[in-house]
C-alpha cells in the first residue's frame, strides 16, 4: 500500500485565514485553510453566488475533472453552462469541508506550531469538529470573496446538513436553501453505520493508533471495508438487484472454473467485486483520519439540540426560501426525515417547497440522472430569482 | 386558469399571504403571485403536480388537507383556499377548523350534491346519481363526504363561522344567477364558492327568500 502516497495533500487552490477558527469544542484552530473552486462569473452586484456543499466523501471539484482521480466533477451533470445550476447565470463556490483531505485544514494538515522544523501532522490530535464549524469556515471564505449575501446554498446528504446549518446560522446571508436527501439530525441508524466504519479502520493493523503515516502506510483494508459498507447504504435493494442481481463474475484467467461458483471466498458475485473496486478506489483518495473526523461531525449533527429538541424554533422567523428534496428509495435519509423537516419549517411559517422524487436508485439518486430532480432544481432557483427580482 | 379560480382570485386582497390546499398545477398561486403580489404557497397531494409546480418556481409542498394543516402555526395566512376538495377529505369539519385556525379567511369551493339533476336521478332510478360533476361510480369515487349548499351553511352556523360571501357557479365556473336565494342555488348551482371568516360581524345568511 506504499503506492497510495498517504501524505500527499497535493496542491489545491485555497485561501488561508491566519486568524484561524474558534471551534464549537472550545479549541482554537490557529490557522485555517479553505480549499475551493469557483465556476461562472460573480455579477457586479455580487448577488448571484451559490454555495454548493459537498457530501461526506466529496470535494470541491464539483464541475471539473478531478486533478487526482481524473474523473469528471461529482455533480458535473447538475452544474455547468446551461445545466440546472447554470454557471452562465450563477457564480458557484464549492469548498472542501473543514476536516477534509483535499486541501482544507484537516487531520492531514501540519500542526501550525510545528510547521517550521519538525513536520508534525494533526492526525488523531485534530480537534473534533461539527457541521457548524464546517459552515463557519465556509462563511469566512465567502466573505473574503466580497459576497455579503448568497443567492442560495445547495447540497445533498452531509452537504444538505451544511445547507440547513447555513440557514440556521446565517439566515440573513442567503435567499434560498436547498437541502437534498438529508435530515435535520443524524439518526441512531446513521450513527450505527458510521460506528461500524470507524471500527473497521481501528481494527486494521496498519492503523497504528492513527499515526499510520509514520510507518509509511495507510489503514487501507479498514478504510476500504468502511467504504464498502457505507456504499451499500447509498444504494437501494432494487438498484443492487438491477445492477448485479445474483450474477457471478466471469473469470477469464480461471480455467478450472466449474466449482468456482461454489467457492467460499473471493469476489465470486459481481456485487462483491463492485464493492471491492469501490473500496480500493476510495483509499487512494481519502484519509482515514478525515473519515473519522467527518463521520463524528455528522453524528453530532442535531439542529434542534440548541432548542430543547424543538426543531421549529431553529427556523423561527427565517426569511430563507427552502426547497426540500427526498428520494423515494433512499433509506439512509428517508422521505420521512425530510417530511419531518418540512413540517418543522411549516410550523415556523417558512416559505418551503417539498418534492419527493420517485426513483429506485436509493440515496445516491441525487448524484444520478433523475430528470424530475433536474427540473426541480432549475425551477426552484429560477423561481427564487423571479421573486427576488433578479434578471 | 379555470373560471372558478378567477372568482377565487377576485376574493383575495392583493399583497396578502395565501395557502392553496390542493394547489394542483399551481395556476392559482402563480396568478396570485404575479398579478396580485401575494405570498402564495401550495399544498398538493399528487407528487407529479408538486414536481411540476416546483419546477415552475412555485412554493409547493407535498401533503394533504387532512394531515398537514395541523403543522402550521395560528394566523400564518390571510387566506386558506380549498378548491373542489372538501367532499374528498377524511374529516371535512376538522379541515375547516384548521383552515380557519391557520388563516383569517377560508375560501372553499365544492360540488353541490343538492343539484336538481342529482335529486331527480336518485328519485327516478333509485341508483347513485352520476352527472358531469359527479362522474365516478360510488365504489370508486374519492368524494366520500358530499354535501349540499344548505348543509354547508348549516355547518358554518354550527361552528360559528361568518359567511362573508357566497355564490353558486356552474361547472365551467360561470357565476350562476341564483345568488339571492340559497334554496334556488341549492337546486340549480353545480358548484358553490364560500368566503368564510373565523367570527365577528358579518351579514346574516338567511334561508328565507
Amino acid at each position: 500500500m506504499n503506492s497510495t502516497a498517504p501524505l500527499d495533500v497535493g496542491d489545491h487552490q485555497h485561501a488561508t485565514f491566519p486568524d484561524g477558527l474558534d471551534l464549537e469544542c472550545g479549541v482554537h484552530l490557529p490557522s485555517l485553510d479553505v480549499a475551493y473552486r469557483t465556476y461562472g462569473q460573480l455579477s457586479p452586484k455580487r448577488d448571484n453566488a451559490i454555495v454548493i456543499c459537498h457530501a461526506f466523501t466529496g470535494d470541491q471539484y464539483v464541475a471539473e475533472t478531478h486533478p487526482q482521480t481524473g474523473k469528471p466533477g461529482w455533480w458535473a451533470r447538475m452544474v455547468g453552462p446551461g445545466r440546472p445550476i447554470d454557471t452562465d447565470r450563477f457564480f458557484i463556490i464549492c469548498m472542501n469541508v473543514l476536516g477534509g483531505c483535499m486541501g482544507s485544514t484537516g487531520p492531514r494538515s501540519l500542526k501550525p506550531a510545528c510547521a517550521e522544523g519538525k513536520v508534525e501532522r494533526w492526525g488523531t490530535d485534530f480537534p473534533p469538529i461539527t457541521i457548524r464549524d464546517m459552515v463557519r469556515a465556509q462563511y469566512k471564505l465567502v466573505r473574503s470573496l466580497g459576497i455579503e449575501r448568497l443567492f442560495a446554498v445547495v447540497g445533498g446528504s452531509m452537504g444538505g446538513m451544511q445547507v440547513l446549518e447555513w440557514a440556521v446560522t446565517y439566515p440573513h446571508m442567503m435567499l434560498a436553501a436547498m437541502p437534498i436527501a438529508t435530515a435535520p439530525f443524524h439518526s441512531a441508524q446513521n450513527i450505527a453505520f458510521n460506528e461500524v466504519g470507524r471500527q473497521a479502520i481501528f481494527a486494521d493493523p496498519d492503523w497504528y493508533s492513527g499515526r499510520y503515516w509514520e510507518h509509511n502506510v495507510v489503514p487501507a483494508r479498514g478504510l476500504a471495508v468502511a467504504r464498502m459498507m457505507a456504499h451499500i447504504t447509498y444504494l437501494s435493494e432494487e438498484a443492487l438487484t438491477r445492477k448485479f442481481g445474483r450474477r457471478v463474475r466471469q473469470e477469464p484467467k480461471d480455467a478450472q472454473a466449474p466449482e468456482a461458483s461454489l467457492a467460499m471466498f473471493g469476489d465470486v458475485f459481481e456485487v462483491e467485486s463492485y464493492l471491492r473496486y469501490q473500496g480500493s478506489a476510495f483509499v487512494r483518495r481519502f484519509d482515514a483520519n478525515s473519515y473519522l473526523t467527518i463521520t463524528r461531525a455528522m453524528d453530532w449533527f442535531d439542529l434542534a439540540a440548541e432548542h430543547d429538541g424543538e426543531l421549529p424554533a431553529a427556523f423561527a422567523g427565517t426569511p430563507v426560501r427552502f426547497c426540500v428534496v427526498s428520494f423515494s428509495s433512499d433509506w439512509l435519509f428517508p422521505t420521512s426525515s425530510s417530511r419531518y423537516l418540512v413540517r418543522a419549517l411549516n410550523q415556523a411559517a417558512a416559505n418551503v417547497s417539498f418534492v419527493e422524487i420517485e426513483t429506485d436508485k436509493g440515496h445516491d439518486a441525487f448524484l444520478l440522472d433523475e430528470p424530475d430532480f433536474d427540473r426541480t432544481v432549475r425551477g426552484f432557483l429560477c423561481g427564487v430569482a423571479d421573486h427576488a427580482g433578479l434578471a | 386558469m379555470r373560471l372558478d379560480q378567477r372568482l377565487i382570485a377576485e376574493m383575495i386582497e392583493p399583497g396578502t399571504r395565501v395557502l392553496d390546499v390542493g394547489s394542483g398545477d399551481g395556476a392559482l398561486i402563480d396568478h396570485l403571485f404575479r398579478l396580485r403580489g401575494c405570498d402564495a404557497r401550495g399544498i398538493e397531494i399528487d407528487m407529479r403536480e408538486v414536481t411540476r409546480s416546483v419546477a415552475h418556481g412555485l412554493p409547493v409542498v407535498h401533503g394533504d388537507a387532512d394531515h398537514d394543516l395541523a403543522h402550521y402555526p395560528d394566523d400564518a395566512f390571510d387566506y386558506v383556499v380549498l378548491q373542489r376538495t372538501l367532499q374528498a377529505v377524511e374529516r371535512p369539519r376538522e379541515v375547516l377548523r384548521q383552515m380557519l385556525r391557520i388563516g383569517r379567511h377560508a375560501i372553499v369551493s365544492f360540488p353541490n350534491f343538492g343539484h336538481w339533476q342529482l335529486r331527480l336521478k336518485l328519485l327516478l332510478s333509485g341508483r347513485m346519481p352520476m352527472t358531469a360533476v359527479w362522474h365516478t361510480p360510488w365504489y370508486e369515487t374519492p368524494n366520500i363526504h358530499p354535501c349540499t349548499i344548505r348543509d354547508f351553511i348549516a355547518l358554518c352556523a354550527e361552528e360559528g363561522y361568518c359567511v362573508q360571501q357566497w355564490m353558486a357557479v356552474d361547472e365551467d365556473g360561470e357565476r350562476a344567477p341564483w345568488r339571492r336565494s340559497i334554496r334556488m342555488a341549492n337546486l340549480f348551482g353545480e358548484q358553490a364558492l364560500f368566503l368564510l371568516r373565523r367570527e365577528g360581524e358579518c351579514p346574516p345568511v338567511s334561508e328565507k327568500h
